[in-house]
């Protein structure tokens, strides 16, 4: 292996997340700023000393109304990483490269958002008249990203076998997990497998259960050098690969139209993120997998190889994703279907807790965790060490 | 009808196959260059790097790569008719060629006129064209 420039050159040291919820009275810009203020708090790293800033394209907060109400100083590095949840690793990346490379001292990456009113339901909120890619599947009902997950979701289980059992491994693991984290969206709401197979149907195969959560809420991270790392209160979890994804011919979540569509983004970034690191999946003891829906549990085991191939559904079985016997304990603080779902940033955060031995769910010996961000969509991942 | 979402009928790219679908036609957009065909249509063939383009008449046979079932909340002109089809359909030309859609009972029937539940993966299909709105779209029935 050659040098990699950025392995472990730097650290996630601060973490700060808002109260989860339905309906929050704060707005996303507030919500954003208490997020960051604790993340600061948590690493005890001054406003002014912050220069960078990274989040998602799809963030309704601007760097420079952060920056005001927070108090920065000089920002002089920003970036946005695009496809909604397919971003978050990537914006910590890219925080972690701006590091490394001495184009930031100080940069927090952050993502607000209030999604759980019905009116701020992105799907709902079209023309009639579609201008995108999407004007080859919407006029024919495919209206939700679920219903676009739906259709891969049921070539998944005709090719390799996967059953609706198999899905109610991966929502009722995440819910056990969720029942031990106070956090969480669903902390006192137990899911039973009964429950979960007379769950009402959104797009079948996809039932309730295999939806993200709604959420209110806001997280963010502090990312400096190594050495400045070591300075600092909190265990530091070093950032040790990280990578971006879009595969050949690939379709943002209407990925119908090439030779193998369930060949995903997750299989292009993993190839990055295994290459530039000293570990292999079988190294990695906890998981944080991106999970707006169920299916993508299996499709993002396969995609960074942790089975085979057609394997991904069969993996679950034996609880093998549940804390603390799993072969791969996996979204220990709930994910995005029983903790909140925040376009997966809470992912990351719980990824660091894991390093930090801080979790809720803390996996022993958890000296790497590794985090996902959305399959089926342009994605990213990230390895974060001890 | 005419709450259904539609396509953009203004892109001079893809107009001459809405102006097919109004004949009854299903066109595919092929580069000579190369001879591919690529769905959905696009201004650059990936395999020649070149822009000049042809649409081209096919079977309108295909079949059911998958299916799925919607039900609310959706929009409302979709609310009426849920739950319904909506297919990947896969044609017979090349198997890269697929599109979205629904199987109906017949081109003007409404998209919830044979049992969603019925469609299954691998049905032999054939195209037809109905109107929705101020456009004709392609879908399918059962061959």
């Amino acid at each position: 292996m050659g040098v990699v420039p950025i392995q472990d050159r730097t650290a996630i040291v601060g973490i700060g997340q808002t109260a989860f919820g339905k309906g929050l009275e704060d707005s996303e810009l507030s919500l954003a700023c208490q997020a960051i203020s604790m993340a600061l708090d948590d690493c005890g790293i001054a406003p002014s000393e912050v220069d960078g800033l990274a989040s998602f394209t799809m963030e309704p907060n601007r760097e420079v109304d952060v920056a005001k109400n927070v108090g920065l100083g000089d920002i002089t590095w920003f970036s946005q990483v695009g496809y909604g949840g397919g971003a978050g690793c990537g914006v910590v990346t890219q925080a972690a490269m701006a590091v490394a490379t001495g184009q930031a001292e100080v940069v927090v990456a952050w993502r607000a958002r209030k999604r759980a009113s019905k009116a701020s339901r992105p799907w709902a909120n079209v023309a009639q008249r579609i201008e995108d890619g999407s004007q080859w599947s919407r006029p024919w009902g495919l209206l939700r990203p679920v219903d676009e997950i739906a259709l891969l979701t049921r070539r998944y289980m005709h090719e390799y076998g996967a059953t609706r059992d198999h899905l109610a491994n991966v929502a009722l693991a995440f819910r056990k997990h969720a029942n031990r984290n106070p956090a969480a969206t669903m902390y006192e709401k137990t899911l039973s497998r009964e429950q979960y197979m007379e769950g009402r149907w959104i797009s079948e195969p996809l039932c309730l259960f295999d939806n993200c959560l709604e959420t209110d809420g806001a997280l963010a991270v502090v990312v400096v050098s190594a050495e400045r790392a070591r300075d600092l209160p909190q265990v530091p979890a070093y950032i040790h690969s990280g990578a971006q994804g879009i595969p050949p011919q690939h379709n943002t979540m209407t990925n119908y139209f090439n030779a193998d569509p369930l060949l995903g983004p997750s299989w292009a970034a993993a190839k990055q993120l295994w290459k530039r690191s000293d570990f292999t999946p079988a190294d990695v003891k906890v998981a944080q997998l991106y999970d707006a829906f169920s299916p993508l549990i299996p499709l993002s085991l396969e995609g960074y190889g942790f089975c085979e191939r057609g394997e991904g559904a069969a993996f679950t079985d034996d609880g093998a994703l549940e804390w603390p016997h799993g072969r791969l304990p996996t979204n220990t603080a709930g994910g995005g279907m029983s903790e909140a779902y925040v376009h997966g940033f809470n992912l990351v955060l719980e990824g660091v807790r894991q390093i930090r031995g801080t979790s809720t769910s803390q996996v022993e010996g958890a000296d790497v965790s590794f985090v996902t961000s959305g399959e089926g969509v342009p994605t990213s991942a990230l390895l974060l060490r001890k | 009808m005419s709450d259904f979402l539609l396509p953009d009928d203004t892109d001079p790219l893809t107009i001459p196959f809405w102006e097919g679908c109004r004949r009854g036609e299903l066109l595919m957009q092929r580069f000579p260059a190369s001879g591919s065909f690529c769905w959905p249509p696009r201004p650059m063939d990936p395999v020649s790097r070149t822009l000049e383009h042809e649409w081209v008449p096919v079977s309108g046979r295909g079949t059911v790569w998958s299916v799925a079932i919607p039900h609310p909340p959706l929009l409302p002109a979709y609310t009426d008719l849920a739950p319904y089809n909506v297919v990947v359909v896969e044609l017979e030309e090349d198997p890269t060629l697929r599109m979205v859609g629904n199987v109906v009972a017949a081109a003007d029937a409404p998209l919830n006129s044979v049992d969603p539940h019925s469609v299954a993966i691998g049905e032999p299909v054939q195209v037809v064209f109905a109107e929705v709105g101020d456009m004709v779209l392609p879908r399918w029935v059962r061959r």
